[in-house]
């Protein structure tokens, strides 16, 4: 199975919500749309649903143009951030609507409907309203919705957004089991850079209407095409600054400069931005790749598990993220120890120098 | 300023609470310290909003007293408490711009007109609006308007405490570091004290220097972050602070000495008093195991990538026991086996942790 | 956001409503279109006279009269009936029991038929045996709607608010019930007095529905006709004769049908260009 943009623009007035796009979607594992609010993410599931035509452009679905095609006729599922069930309807009859819809004979329906509220945890609940559920269950009833009918195509935007944490977790854990022995291609939209990493599959990011990067999940978190992709998948932000290349040293300013590694050698002389995640910056020493520099501390947050501080790099503020519990003085001026081998230079147009 | 005090604080929504379902808060006793940054943390419908608006006096409790300093305000109106908060959903005022917004507080107090000015101008350098401020408030990015809603607060100079309930739910990702950071900053630039509700244990943990977990209506555990990091309490603080959460393993004595899957589990606290060998688990968090050698010996399921690092979701028998790798560490193909960080291995009993008196 | 889809097929859907409406408003606004620019004198003879009705009704005093009497009468019902909704709606409960009771009582005036409503009216004002006009008589007021211009005004305009209040009070208290809860207790926080609240939270968060009650009171105490025709029959003599009694009169009373449907066109005009007007300058701030 494939989903296929060819060339797809979307337009509304003079507006332009998605910029000429080439996307070629494939079966298996986790299709992430990932990318802040407004970035496009929500107009690329509804042009993929058949909820909206693209002003120009193809879509093709399994090999077959189904750009006009509504979303009736289409074999798609869609489960929304908020929590979109019947109301006046039992959890069964929730699960069962899209069967009855298409008319399917009682005992099939009852089958489907207990096989997927398992899968789903459900069991107990299927005489309840939604209105007696958690916030956690009425989203498990409307993936179990959108599982029942076997759709071709499973559109997922933010499912998990408007959960608890701890749920989210929960359900985040679960939805890779609960996808995994069907054949139909998911795409789920997030703005968050950790869900995509931890869901896996593939992963377009987007930004302002256009798709930076698409490629494996954790590939393209390693290895951003450009400036822009990196930014948007990171968090924290990644940091970055204008550098200067000289020979064998990297300039930041005045105070802050490393050597070039031998891997970096083949890289002209001239200006570059550096790119460097704060995982990558400790406030402890580690191994011989580490080059410390020095930075004013702005804050600090201690998660338990993690240190983070945010300190000051000539008239920006970085942020450093370090295994351990590490108390430092808030003003003070401190070393940070910089993982040179895990920095990413960007060219002059913002690309990633290929090594 | 003054210390918040909340005595034998009960509240049910209900006009006759029948039985202890019927309390959203049950029976609470806690001191807010004048100028500290907390953190009030549980699952939704713990009570702990319903906590928040006792606070600010938006709800009246059923039962117990609220104290600023030795004045008892239980009954006060919110509008004489000198408090301010800021709710989960931005709230402006859509007609005013940006700068009448925040000379709202202080004109309805009524404040000279050269003092709001001063007022309005410094709030706003303080939180970044100085561009915008004669914008009409309502075309402003969420995170703007959240910080007009703050601004409000802060703007007030007679302030006690600024309540913040779930403030950056609909705050994307990279803004929430940003703002959640200026959060501290301005914490510490202003000293007045902040109480923090929300449901996601990063930023309690990150904004506050104690927090308090609430399950149930009940406080289960107040400390620092690292106090509920290194040493919970309850399972259930185990469980919801950390991610993934804490690993409850079942566990067997013998002879006093914990084991798990037949080998000898060293833990930072013991067990002495038979009547404490209730519903025994060993409670150890993802961070502290690591792979070894010899030890546990257990079945790799599942790898997750979370960028820093991986989850390794592995099972013994039945029990699930997840742990903590850099994203550099590598998996032995078989014969994977754990060890536990004896520092940071604890034992609980009916869920509690056994405690060190009886050691 | 609002993001639009084309489908061409909805034209399908569309097009009954567009039949019917073609054969309620249009055919009948050609033919009056048609009468207003000829002369007739009977079996079906037709002359065609230019816009020489639309001069004479633009240039007559009456007409003049009878929109002015209108204006007044429509800018009076707006001014009582808009503030007094709103502060009704703002009045009523928002939970719990008493929301439905309110909401029926509410809902009953505008059950009534207009020619019942008129009905009603003209007994119960009528000053010796009406409850109304009775108790006013009583208590020293001299009052007789069916002799004096004054008493006459003052019922059509009671009757209108009593009729129609209700349908501003349903929209409003709809906007106020949609505000959330949140921005009460922020206002609370703010230490916003009521007055406050209600300028700077209610009022802005009623904007839309109340713009919808101005404009369907302004359309629909322009075009009153049924009520005053019940109650007063457009006396005495003419003094509650608004737009469309004086509009019946000169086509169904007089039969001039030219002059009629000129007139009938102008008023059709003055209703859509005030109609603008009101939603431009409420809708202006709404674009920023």
């Amino acid at each position: 199975m494939s989903l296929e943009f060819k060339n797809i623009v979307k337009r509304v007035d003079s507006e332009t919500h998605i910029y000429a796009t080439d996307l070629k979607i494939e079966d298996g594992g986790f299709n992430i749309l990932l990318g802040t609010t407004l970035s496009g993410k929500t107009t690329l599931l509804h042009l993929m649903a058949g909820l909206d035509k693209p002003t120009s452009g193809e879509l093709w679905f399994n090999g077959k143009n189904v750009t006009g095609v509504p979303a009736q006729k289409r074999n798609v599922s869609m489960v929304h951030q908020q929590f979109i069930n019947y109301p006046n309807f039992t959890v069964f009859e929730n699960i069962a609507s899209p069967l009855r819809i298409s008319r399917m004979p009682s005992p099939e329906i009852n089958s489907r409907v207990q096989k997927v509220s398992e899968l789903l945890k459900l069991t107990p609940l299927l005489q309840r309203n939604p209105s007696e559920l958690s916030g956690g269950q009425q989203q498990r009833t409307a993936l179990a919705r959108a599982l029942v009918k076997d759709a071709d195509l499973v559109l997922l935007d933010e499912p998990l957004a408007n959960l608890d944490f701890k749920l989210r977790e929960e359900l985040r854990d679960e939805l890779p089991r609960i996808f995994g022995d069907r054949h139909c291609t998911v795409v789920y939209a997030t703005s968050e850079p950790s869900e995509a990493l931890l869901l896996g599959g593939h992963t377009a990011t987007l930004h302002e209407g256009r798709v930076t990067q698409f490629g494996e999940t954790s590939k393209i978190y390693r290895h951003p095409k450009d400036l822009q992709s990196a930014k948007v998948f990171s968090d924290p932000p990644i940091n970055s600054a204008k550098i200067e290349k000289q020979g064998g040293t990297f300039t930041l300013n005045e105070a802050i400069s490393w050597p070039v590694l031998e891997k970096h050698n083949t890289m002209r002389d001239g200006t570059y931005t550096v790119g460097i995640r704060p995982h990558h910056i400790s406030t402890l020493a580690g191994s011989e790749n580490m080059t410390s520099i020095k930075g004013k501390v702005v804050t600090t947050e201690f998660s338990g598990s993690e240190s983070t501080v945010h300190f000051g790099v000539g008239d920006q503020t970085w942020v450093s993220q370090s295994r351990g519990i590490h108390p430092i003085e808030i003003g003070a001026t401190t070393d940070f120890y910089l993982d040179i081998s895990r920095c990413l230079y960007f060219d002059t147009n913002n690309e990633l120098v290929s090594l | 300023m003054s210390k918040i005090s909340l005595r034998g604080l009960r509240h049910s929504y209900l006009d006759n609470p029948a039985n202890d379902a019927d309390w959203a808060l049950k029976s609470m006793d806690l001191d807010w310290r004048d100028g500290g940054a907390y953190a009030l943390l549980g699952p939704s419908g713990c009570g702990k909003t319903t906590l928040l608006n006792i606070i600010s006096g938006l709800v009246v409790p059923s039962e117990g007293q609220v104290l600023f300093g030795d004045q008892d305000v239980t009954k006060m109106p919110t509008d004489q408490r000198n408090i301010a908060q800021v709710f989960q959903f931005p709230v402006v005022y859509d007609t005013m711009t940006v700068y009448d917004n925040l000379a709202f507080p202080l004109r309805n107090r009524g404040f000279a007109e050269d003092d709001i000015d001063v007022r309005v101008r410094e709030t706003a350098q303080t939180l970044d609006l100085e561009k915008t401020l004669f914008n009409r408030a309502s075309g402003l990015t969420a995170d703007s308007k959240q910080k007009i809603s703050l601004g409000r607060g802060l703007i007030r100079p007679d302030v006690n405490a600024i309540l913040f309930d779930e403030p950056l739910t609909v705050i994307d990702p990279h803004l929430k570091w940003v703002l959640r950071s200026k959060l501290k900053e301005i914490h510490r630039q202003v000293g007045s004290t902040m109480i923090y509700v929300t449901h996601d244990q990063t930023e309690a943990l990150t904004f506050a220097d104690k927090v308090v977990v609430i399950h149930d209506g009940t406080v289960v555990q107040i400390g620092t972050p690292i106090e509920l990091f290194e040493k919970p309490k309850h399972t259930f603080v185990g469980h919801f602070i950390g991610s993934p959460g804490m690993n409850l393993l079942p566990c067997e004595l013998n002879n006093g000495v914990p084991l798990f899957a037949g080998q000898v589990v060293e833990t930072e606290n013991g067990i002495h008093s038979p009547q404490e060998c209730q519903n025994l688990e060993i409670g150890v968090r993802p961070e502290f195991v690591s792979l070894s050698e010899s030890g546990i010996p257990v079945k790799v399921v599942n790898v997750s990538d979370t960028g820093p690092h991986r989850i390794v979701d592995t099972r013994h028998g039945d029990v699930r026991i997840k742990l903590l790798i850099t994203e550099d560490e590598s998996i032995p193909a078989d014969n994977v086996h754990i060890t536990f960080d004896p520092a940071h291995t604890q034992i609980y009993a009916d869920g509690w942790l056994v405690s060190e008196a009886s050691k | 956001m609002s993001r639009k889809t084309t489908n061409q097929k909805a034209w399908l859907f569309v097009l009954p409503v567009v039949v019917l409406v073609a054969f309620n408003a249009l055919i009948p606004l050609m033919t009056v279109v048609n009468y207003s620019v000829q002369e007739t004198f009977g079996n079906n003879v037709f002359f065609f006279e230019g816009v020489k009705w639309f001069e004479e009704v633009l240039h007559s005093e009456r007409f003049h009269a009878s929109l002015l009497r209108q204006l007044t009468f429509t800018s009076i019902i707006l001014i009582i009936e808009i503030p007094l909704g709103v502060a009704i709606a703002l009045t009523m409960p928002r939970k719990g029991p008493w929301v439905s009771v309110c909401l029926v009582l509410m809902a009953l005036p505008l059950l009534i038929p207009w020619n019942v409503v008129g009905a009603m009216w003209n007994i119960f004002a009528l000053p010796d045996i009406g409850l109304l006009g009775k108790t006013l008589n009583s208590m020293g007021f001299d009052y007789d709607y069916t002799q004096q211009p004054l008493s006459a005004w003052f019922t059509v305009i009671l009757m209108d608010v009593w009729h129609w209040t209700s349908l501003v009070v349903l929209l409003a208290y709809a906007g106020v019930s949609s505000i959330p809860e949140a921005y009460y207790q922020a206002a609370k926080i703010d230490g916003a007095s009521s007055w406050a609240i209600i300028r700077y939270i209610e009022l802005p968060k009623m904007k839309r529905v109340l713009t919808i009650a101005i404009l369907l009171r302004f359309m629909d105490s322009f075009m009153i006709y049924t009520e005053p025709f019940v109650l007063t029959g457009g006396g005495p003599g003419n003094t509650t004769t608004f737009l469309s009694i004086d509009l019946v009169k000169i086509a169904l009373g007089q039969f001039d049908l030219g002059p009629a449907a000129a007139m009938s066109l102008i008023y059709f005009m003055i209703i859509l260009l005030l109609c603008w007007l009101f939603y431009t300058l409420m809708m202006k701030d709404e674009e920023k």
